[in-house]
Parts: structure tokens; C-alpha cells; sequence
């Protein structure tokens, strides 16, 4: 019982992160029907700019609470406007060609990014004044992401049967706020119904003077910020940054958007949740090294069951 | 007119050579060529490597062609399908090492084994392709993305986690039964195969589908089954190719069957051009020596290792680049959907027209 209860608690903990990055895929989705592939990455990117920002704070001063605070404020901004550049100059160019011109390009993008990332180049430029910048690529090993929140046990139940950390605690806030927010925007806000009517037909939206590349520029940099906070939660989480998390976070979560039904909000949370405690249970249960199959495995059987997803309807395509 | 001389041709051609034996003719023709290619190289080991790997990208390449680029359907997986057929031949292999056939010599009866190890081998890739096509054929296009690579990722997962395929250490001590011959005999199947389809009433159909998948069902055209089939054919393919690369490199592992492999034959086929057998010939060739050129380049000239490893590091964000910078200047690729022999003489015709 206590064993299940555990379990119940880190699956929500991983779920909720993957239920944040899946809501990027889905609100993308929405506005241009293009699976961005690069999604995943575009998060990794922004772990490491969080990395870059935590490392320049040094020790004491990174897990303070405004220290925090502009780590993630920093990753956030900073994966915004590579969401807007990428949605500038490779997909915006591209919107009226066939959707398979789009998808290789998300898959460029993703495979330049990932693996552009590992390798070993960085220059240093001498300033004025004896300082010197120096930029370099991370390189391909992993690395350990500092401790920004310091690991403590906030809940002991029993003999250490059930152990919650603070971490999970503040990373399920984080979360739960970020969610908050973002459906204060959609459903409040001018720019969320622009939104939604750009994601219902985006002729007629531009007809009724929606500024349509506008809304899907800005719901890109939505989509990418909030893949950088959930970037440093799973960092936070998995206390390592590497190239490559971004590929199999980014494939997860979009596993779980397309439990939840791809295109659905509130679906891309709920498949997250899914998602994580059915990846938990499996690790907990049967073998933790066949993690990284669940998902797939799972994708699979949805597609095989209900391909619309839990939420989605599958639509007739209109010609 | 026409019709009459297409008439007089036909019994003229089947008089040469008998009907049964037209289609078999360019075989027949094909295996002594090959026999004497391998007798050539067999001095140089290096060469006969490099030629064996382009020959098994020049597979993989064509056979993913029939279903990026002739059915439009995008497989980014299509390394899992090669794994299968890898593990699996090269299982077979292994198991059969020590029997042979005894009224053959032991060179011939190696061979017999090693093509029933790759039939095995093609034939579990072909099933594998046929479970994992048939929920996400069914689905809009962009899914068997996802899907195809997420069976990449299942099937390393289960070879480390398999005690027979050796885990992450891979299979060793596979007989070298492979050579330039047999690699370059795989090669010309699936050509062949690639054409064939290409220009029959199935090929059609793969190309209505490609263009508009709603007109192609509306015209009855059956979408999925001939997505599924085709999707079957090209991972058998891959399952083939994956034989002949287990018995000819010294080892297989998980780290052989990557995405980034899978990527490297995405990249090939979207440069020479989607549904462009012959370009995505030409763009396996030019990947495949790209990499090796600029390496034994670096080497000689005496940079010792840094660059010649830089080679290899950035080859993979390049191809990255390569495809956006494709899809952004030229989305059909080198070729598009044209063959070489389309677009030579054009280009011969325009040159000397500027010339003169």
C-alpha cells in the first residue's frame, strides 16, 4: 500500500512535467496542425540556459528565491525568442507548402539542435578592460544540473515507506501555476480567443482582422516558454542536463498529447498524468530497464484502441 | 501508326528471349558481373569495406524511397527495421555456424545459409514493419513520424535487454560470409524492385496517395493497404541490408542502429529526392564517400585525429541543417520526382545550346 502510494506520488511528479511540454505540442498543433518536432529540444536549449544563468549566480546565491526565479525567467524569455526565430524563418516560409515540407523541417531543426549541441566549439573574445567572453558549446557528456532547490524530505510516512520531497512538491506547484496561467490566456484573454479562432480556421480568422501570423508567432514563444520551465523541473528532477533530453523528453510528452487527443488542452495534461504514472508503475513493478519502450508501447496500443486519443475526436478531413 | 509497330515488336523481343526468362534476364546477367567485382577487390580490404557500406546505404535508401518518397508517408525509423534484420540474421548465423551442407563445397554452403539468414532476416523485418504500419498507416501521415521512430527506440530496448543478442555488447564472431558481391546483388533486388513498383499500376496508386490521399480514396484507390504494403516491402528491405551490414562488420551493437542512422538515410533520400530511386541512389553514394573522403583527407594531411574525429561530430548537425536548408531552397530535393536519365539529356541539351 505504501509501495503504491509512492509510486501514485512520483508518477504524478513526472507526469505533471511531461503534461507541461505536451501542452507546447498541443497548442503548436492547434494554430498550424505541424507536429514540432523540435519542441523536445527547444526545451533542452532552454535547461541549458538555465544551466548558464545558475552556474553565473554561483552557489549561494542560485538557490535563493529570486535566484530561482531568474533562472527560470531567464530560460523562459530566452527559449521564447528562439521559438519565435524558428517559427520566423523555418516554418513561417513553409506554411503554405505541403505539410510533409514542414515536418522535415521541424526534424532538421530538432537533429541540428540535439547534436549541434555536442559538439566541442567555443571561441573567447577579449573585451575592453582585461575581461574576456567565452562562448562554447556544452559538449556531448551529460552534466550535473546544480541544486537550485535543495533536496529535503518534507513528508515521512512510516518507517521512510512513503517519502515526498520538497522538490516534487514545488515542481507540482510550478506546474500546476504554469498550467493556470496558460488557461487564464486561452480562455480570458483577447489573444487566447485569437488564438482559438486562428486554431479553428485560420482564413476566416485573418478575414475577420486577426493578426494571424502574429498569434502563431506568439503562441510558438508561449509554447517554447513553457517547454523551458518544464525543461529545468525535469532537470531539477532528473539533477542532469545533457544534448539529448531533449529528444526523449520532447518524444514522451508527445506520446502524451497524443493520448490526451493532439490539439486538446486539457487531454495534453491529462496524458501527461497518464503517461507518467503508467511509466512509473512499470519501472516500479515489472523492469526499470525497459523504461524508455512504456511509452512507445503505449502509443502504439492508443493508436491501435482509440487513435483520436482519450479526448480527441477523430475529424473528417474537409476537402 | 504506333500501335502498329508496338505490335510488331512484341513477338520480336519474346522470340530473342523466352517469356518466363525476360524478367529473370538482368539476374542472370548481374551475378557473373558482381562474381568477377568481388574477385577484383578482394586484395584491398578497405576499399571492399567502403564499398560494402555504400551499397547497404544505397539499400536502405531506395528501399525507404517507396515509402517517402512514393507514398509520401515519412518513416524516420527505418534503422529499427535494419536492427531487426541484423539481430536476427545475424542470430541465425551464429546458430548454423558449425553445419554445412555436404555434397556442396564449404563456400557455397555458406552462402546457402547466409541467404537463409537473411530471408530470416528480411522476413521478421517485413513483420515488424507490417505490426507497427498498420495502426499508424491508418492515421494522417505525420504519426508514422513518431511511431516509426519510437519502434527504433523499442526494438534497442529489447536487444539490450536480451540475453541472446547480447545486450548492450552486441553479437560478435557472425561469419564474414558477406561480401561486395552479395551486398551489390541486394542492391540491384531492390532497385529493381523500386522500378518495378514505380511504373506498375501499384506504383501508381503510391502516387495518387502521395499527392492527395482523399482524391486517391475517392478514385478507390485501397489507402491503407497499399500504405501497409508498401511499408512491408521497404522494411524487409531494411531488414536485408541490416543482414548483409551483420556479416560483414566485425560487430553488432545497439550503437550501430541509432536514430542518427536512421536520420543519415532520411537525409539521403530527401536530397536525392523524394520518389527518386536513382537520386536517392546518388545521395546514398555521395553521404556515404562524403564523410570517409574528407577523414582519410584530414589524416593525411597530418591532422592527427582531432579532425578527422571533428568529421564525424559534425556530420549530424550538418545533415540537420542540410534539411531545413533543402526544404527552404529546393523542398523536392536534387532530383525531385524525376530519374537521371530525365534530367541528363535536358541538361546536355541546354548546355550545348549555351555553348553554341
Amino acid at each position: 500500500m505504501a509501495q503504491l502510494l509512492q509510486h501514485l506520488i512520483n508518477g504524478l511528479a513526472a507526469g505533471t512535467i511531461y503534461a507541461l511540454v505536451a501542452l507546447g505540442y498541443t497548442m503548436v498543433y492547434g494554430v498550424l496542425k505541424l507536429i514540432n518536432f523540435a519542441h523536445g529540444d527547444v526545451m533542452m536549449v532552454g535547461v541549458y540556459m538555465g544551466y548558464a544563468t545558475a552556474i553565473g549566480l554561483g552557489r549561494q546565491a542560485q538557490s535563493s528565491l529570486w535566484g530561482v526565479a531568474l533562472i527560470f525567467a531567464a530560460a523562459m524569455l530566452g527559449c521564447a525568442l528562439l521559438g519565435f526565430f524558428i517559427e520566423r524563418f523555418a516554418y513561417r516560409p513553409l506554411r503554405e507548402k505541403p505539410r510533409l515540407t514542414a515536418l522535415i523541417t521541424a526534424i532538421g531543426i530538432s537533429f541540428a539542435l540535439s547534436y549541434g549541441f555536442q559538439l566541442d566549439l567555443g571561441f573567447k573574445l577579449p573585451l575592453p578592460g582585461g575581461y574576456e567572453l567565452s562562448l562554447a558549446l556544452p559538449g556531448a557528456s551529460p552534466r550535473a544540473f546544480p541544486e537550485i532547490i535543495r533536496p529535503t524530505e518534507w513528508l515521512i510516512i512510516g518507517d521512510r515507506d512513503v517519502v515526498i520531497w520538497n522538490w516534487q512538491v514545488i515542481s507540482f506547484l510550478i506546474a500546476l501555476g504554469l498550467m493556470l496561467v496558460l488557461q487564464y490566456l486561452v480562455y480570458r484573454t483577447r489573444f487566447g480567443r485569437a488564438m482559438r479562432a486562428v486554431s479553428w480556421d485560420h482564413r476566416v480568422a485573418a478575414l475577420m482582422g486577426i493578426p494571424t501570423d502574429r498569434v502563431i508567432a506568439l503562441t510558438f514563444m508561449l509554447s517554447s516558454a513553457l517547454a523551458a520551465g518544464a525543461g529545468l523541473l525535469y532537470a531539477i528532477k532528473d539533477t542532469s542536463v545533457s544534448p539529448l533530453m531533449g529528444l526523449y523528453v520532447g518524444l514522451k510528452a508527445f506520446v502524451a498529447a497524443v493520448i490526451g487527443g493532439i490539439g486538446n488542452v486539457p487531454g495534453a495534461v491529462v496524458g501527461g498524468l497518464v503517461l507518467g504514472l503508467v511509466e512509473e508503475f512499470v519501472v516500479g513493478y515489472a523492469a526499470s530497464t525497459w523504461r524508455d519502450a512504456v511509452a512507445f508501447g503505449f502509443l502504439i496500443l492508443v493508436l491501435l484502441v482509440k487513435p483520436g486519443g482519450l479526448f480527441g475526436r477523430v475529424a473528417a478531413e474537409k476537402v | 501508326m504506333t500501335t502498329a509497330r508496338s505490335a510488331t515488336t512484341v513477338p520480336e523481343a519474346g522470340a530473342v528471349v523466352p517469356a518466363g526468362l525476360k524478367g529473370l534476364l538482368p539476374v542472370l546477367l548481374a551475378l557473373p558481373v558482381l562474381g568477377l567485382l568481388e574477385w577484383l577487390l578482394r586484395a584491398s580490404p578497405f576499399a571492399t569495406y567502403l564499398l560494402s557500406v555504400m551499397g547497404v546505404n544505397i539499400i536502405l535508401a531506395v528501399s525507404l524511397n517507396i515509402v517517402n518518397g512514393m507514398t509520401g508517408q515519412f518513416s524516420i525509423g527505418h534503422a529499427g527495421f535494419m536492427a531487426v534484420g541484423a539481430y536476427l540474421a545475424g542470430f541465425v548465423s551464429l546458430m548454423l555456424k558449425g553445419v554445412a551442407i555436404s555434397f556442396l563445397p564449404e563456400a557455397l554452403s555458406d552462402q546457402v545459409f547466409f541467404l537463409l539468414a537473411l530471408l530470416v532476416g528480411g522476413l521478421s523485418a517485413a513483420l515488424c514493419g507490417f505490426l507497427v504500419g498498420l495502426p499508424s498507416l491508418r492515421l494522417r501521415g505525420d504519426y508514422l513520424a513518431i511511431v516509426t521512430l519510437g519502434f527504433g527506440e523499442i526494438i534497442r530496448v529489447v536487444v539490450q535487454n536480451t540475453d541472446a543478442f547480447g545486450r548492450a555488447l552486441g553479437l560478435s564472431g557472425i561469419p564474414q560470409t558477406s561480401g561486395v558481391g552479395m551486398v551489390y546483388f541486394g542492391v540491384f533486388l531492390v532497385v529493381l524492385v523500386a522500378r518495378r513498383i514505380a511504373g506498375s499500376s501499384h506504383g501508381r496508386s503510391l502516387w495518387a496517395i502521395r499527392e492527395d490521399e482523399v482524391a486517391a480514396e475517392a478514385m478507390g484507390v485501397d489507402t491503407t493497404g497499399y500504405k501497409v504494403r508498401s511499408f512491408v516491402i521497404s522494411s524487409f528491405f531494411a531488414g536485408i541490408a541490416g543482414g548483409l551490414f551483420a556479416h560483414f562488420v566485425p560487430i553488432i551493437n545497439p550503437g550501430s542502429f541509432t536514430f542518427v542512422k536512421s536520420m543519415e538515410i532520411v537525409v539521403m533520400v530527401v536530397l536525392g529526392g523524394l520518389g527518386s530511386t536513382t537520386g536517392a541512389i546518388l545521395a546514398a553514394i555521395f553521404l556515404t564517400l562524403l564523410p570517409e573522403g574528407l577523414r582519410s583527407l584530414f589524416t593525411s594531411l597530418g591532422a592527427e585525429g582531432s579532425l578527422a574525429q571533428k568529421v564525424d561530430q559534425i556530420r549530424m548537425p550538418v545533415y540537420g541543417l542540410l534539411l531545413v536548408a533543402l526544404m527552404l531552397s529546393r523542398p523536392q530535393g536534387l532530383f525531385g520526382t524525376k530519374e537521371i536519365w530525365d534530367v541528363l539529356p535536358k541538361w546536355w541539351a541546354r548546355r550545348k545550346k549555351g555553348t553554341s
